[in-house]
């Protein structure tokens, strides 16, 4: 029975409370380790189209009468536009539309920071639309220009309001500490640069908006898109079947999507708009600086007492402001933390998601002072970390926690510290450092999942997910291969098209094999039980002796052995169709993932250059 | 435009194009041949990588009117037994630079059938990997003939 529950959704570290149908009957936890195929090493399944040019990414895609944009970006980093003139662009050759500020969401009347769009050109080819960006008339009212975060934050010039945390009594904890330890840590901005820039093509077919996007979520550039333009969200198509990257910078449509589909709309043509190499370090989005200002109170056995940090996120002109905090919340057992991170807005490129948004820099930090701890109060880094082991968030249960297992595994690593130091030179400096790991990544839901089994014996899986390249193809081949005991190669995956499968979540926040994952399974467990039903009828036999192992049909008594394809081959052209679900998480638990790194390093002193 | 003719993958063609158009532009839009990728489009990064008498050449510099020779593309290549030991080793991600990795791999292994790891370092200096798929692309390129 479908039953409707309340439950919380965590993508990259924030959290919403959503509304969830879930079925009564959630399947039992595999065991852990290798099973018949998932666990296992897999030749990834869409390698050979890849390695073979054939697999068609969105920068593949060719329309008829296609246009190409190009588009104006301000050269300044806060600036407003006075006047602007498309009449010089539109009257080049090829010229077929022209946007200005606010013609299309993302095309700004004051630009924010370098490379901030302001108007768009399409044309019959992109030198073409390039050359008439270039003849747009623009007069441009600079504007005072704020680039230090610690500057912006003394401003109250925030992206969102502070957001402060304390639990226990600090300041207490701290006059009790034996050991003091305070620093500030600095992380730099990062790149996310996919080899495939942004980019979309829009295509508008009677009322419906087909967009094939480079994107890690499809169905947030549906919603996002249709919310834009005031229609129907299934009258949004999003496409993407593969993706040349996104590392965390495609999770949104942009202003390249907008404009693309505002021009589409004006010339009734399909257009590309794509960020150049030069747009993508622009514009794409980046991993925010951070200043950290730490502190650790111990007491003389190693045990932490209180945690502080003040910790500042460069956001940039917009983008969101990541938990750099959590580390220091979450990582050790301390009863007496407390923190408050700031999201300073400054005119530089805006934050985008990347590889774990803040608790990358949070970890960073967090790990420097636990080193620097260790290091005042002469205690093995390694020790100090296992002495501060946290069993419990803050008293709320872990769902799982192996970081006790990665510190034991991490150990052989570790011992080889000094026999590393010692074979320094003058000039080469050779040493080991370790640290540990933490993040989401636990998934949730919503997803789903459809399987289709075929009379010949093969399934498909049908879920509108899309695969950034980490093979999420393959994963979820293998899940529904385990499940349907079927060998993998019996199963295809069909991803990539919102109007071509059921809702998946996003390939982000290391959620998408733990949210989609079990969907698939469901869905696979649902044929399956339609498969063993009809086994049972045919065979004249209970379905619950029945099983299907590596594609063969067979009973716990050895009676019945039959290939899946030979018991469903009566069916010809009708086909069995399984559905499934992502459930809730457990209640009351803490989903995080843990690990560890231990890392050798040689730095020349005299150069600099660093090898690791 | 301008007349050009070129041979691509065996096969000749006569077509026209704009004088200025780079030879991979020509390749993905005129002749549909899209495994060839633009990723930076200014010479960096060797996703659009194809060879011209067997040279890896960045097609994405190349105009397309300058090209003298014969032009193999990843399309010319897609049963080059390189392709399997990429799928082997698995030497992909997401893919997007893979087709130059295995353009510029191809004319290393017909130069030098047992290549060093540094002579695969050195010639595969040229083609970016954002992934990070490198130790595995150089496993291809060590045991191609497996």
């Amino acid at each position: 029975m479908a039953r409707l529950i309340r439950t919380e959704k965590e993508v990259e570290g924030r959290f919403e409370e959503v509304w969830l149908v879930v079925e009564e009957d959630p399947l039992e936890q595999w065991p852990a380790g290798p099973l018949a195929v998932v666990g296992r090493d897999a030749v990834r399944v869409d390698a050979r189209e890849r390695d073979r040019g054939e697999a068609r990414y969105t920068a593949d895609i060719q329309l008829p009468s296609m246009l190409h944009t190009a588009v104006l970006r301000s050269p300044y980093a806060h600036a407003r536009v006075k006047r602007i003139d498309l009449a010089p662009a539109l009257a080049l050759p090829g010229v077929h539309g022209a946007l200005g500020p606010e013609e299309a969401k993302g095309l700004v009347r004051e630009a924010g920071y370098v490379g901030h769009a302001v108007a768009a050109v399409a044309a019959d080819t992109f030198g073409q639309a390039r050359r008439a960006v270039k003849a747009i008339d623009v007069d441009w009212e600079k504007l005072e220009v704020v680039l230090d975060p610690e500057e912006a934050v003394a401003r109250g010039q925030l992206t969102i309001p502070s957001e402060p945390y304390e639990r226990g009594d600090f300041e207490r904890a701290l006059a009790s500490a034996d050991a003091v330890v305070e620093g500030t840590y600095r992380t730099s901005v990062v790149l996310h640069n996919s080899l495939e820039t942004h980019q979309a093509v829009c295509e508008w077919v009677g009322d419906t908006l087909n967009v094939y996007i480079s994107t890690q979520y499809i169905w947030g550039i549906r919603d996002g898109v249709a919310q834009e333009l005031g229609i129907p969200a299934d009258k949004v198509r999003v496409v993407c079947e593969y993706m040349g990257g996104g590392f965390g910078s495609k999770n949104s449509p942009d202003e390249y999507t907008f404009v693309a589909a505002e021009l589409a709309k004006r010339t009734g043509r399909p257009v590309r708009c794509a960020l150049t190499r030069r747009e993508e370090n622009m514009a794409a989005g980046n991993r925010n600086l951070t200043i950290q200002k730490l502190t650790v109170g111990a007491l003389r056995d190693g045990t932490i007492v209180a945690l502080g940090g003040e910790f500042v996120n460069g956001v940039g002109f917009s983008g969101w402001s990541a938990m750099t905090e959590g580390p220091m919340q979450m990582l050790y057992a301390c009863e007496n933390v407390r923190t408050v991170r700031h999201g300073a807005k400054i005119n530089t490129p805006p934050m985008k998601a990347f590889r774990a948004p803040g608790f990358v820099e949070g970890t960073f930090g967090l790990e420097c002072l636990v080193d620097e701890l260790a290091a005042k109060l002469n205690l093995d880094p390694l020790e100090l970390r296992r002495k501060n082991y946290a069993g419990t968030n803050n008293g709320k249960q872990f769902s799982s926690k192996n970081l006790m297992e990665c510190y034991e595994r991490a150990e052989k690593h570790w011992e080889r510290r000094h026999e590393v130091r010692a074979r320094s030179t003058d000039t080469w400096k050779h040493g080991v450092g370790m640290a540990s790991q933490i993040w989401f990544g636990g998934g949730g839901p919503p997803s789903y999942a459809w399987t289709r089994v075929t009379s010949d014996g093969r399934i498909t899986v049908v879920t509108a997910m899309q695969d950034i390249g980490t093979g999420t193809r393959t994963v979820m081949a293998q899940i529904a291969a385990e499940e349907l005991g079927v060998p993998l190669d019996r199963v295809e995956v069909a991803l990539g098209d919102t109007a071509r499968g059921p809702y998946a979540t996003l390939s982000a926040g290391s959620s998408t094999t733990p949210s989609v994952g079990p969907a698939v399974r469901a869905a696979a467990a649902d044929a399956k039980r339609q498969i063993l039903e009809i086994a049972a009828q045919r065979y004249h036999i209970e379905a619950g002796v029945l099983d299907i192992k590596d594609g063969i049909v067979c009973s716990a008594d050895g009676n019945v052995s039959t290939p899946l394809e030979t018991l469903l081959e009566i069916l010809e052209n009708a086909q069995i169709l399984g559905t499934g679900g992502r459930g809730p998480n457990p209640t009351g638990m803490t989903v995080l993932t843990f690990g560890v790194q231990v890392v050798e390093v040689a730095v020349d002193v005299e150069t600099g250059e660093v090898r690791v | 435009m301008s007349e050009l003719a070129l041979t691509v993958n065996g096969h000749a063609f006569a077509t026209e194009a704009p004088v200025g158009m780079s030879l991979a532009q020509l390749l993905r839009e005129k002749l549909g041949l899209t495994g060839t990728k633009i990723a930076c489009n200014e010479g960096h990064c060797g996703a659009c990588t194809v060879q011209i008498d067997g040279v890896p050449t960045l097609s994405c510099i190349t105009l397309v009117h300058t090209v003298q020779g014969e032009v193999t593309t990843i399309e010319g290549l897609r049963d080059h037994p390189l392709i399997d030991a990429f799928v082997r080793t698995d030497a992909v991600q997401c893919g997007f630079c893979t087709p130059g990795q295995v353009v510029s791999a191809a004319a290393l292994v017909t130069a030098r059938p047992s290549p060093t790891v540094d002579d695969i370092r050195h010639q595969m200096a040229g083609n970016i990997c954002r992934c990070g798929t490198y130790p595995r692309i150089e496993e291809a390129i060590l045991t191609w003939r497996d």
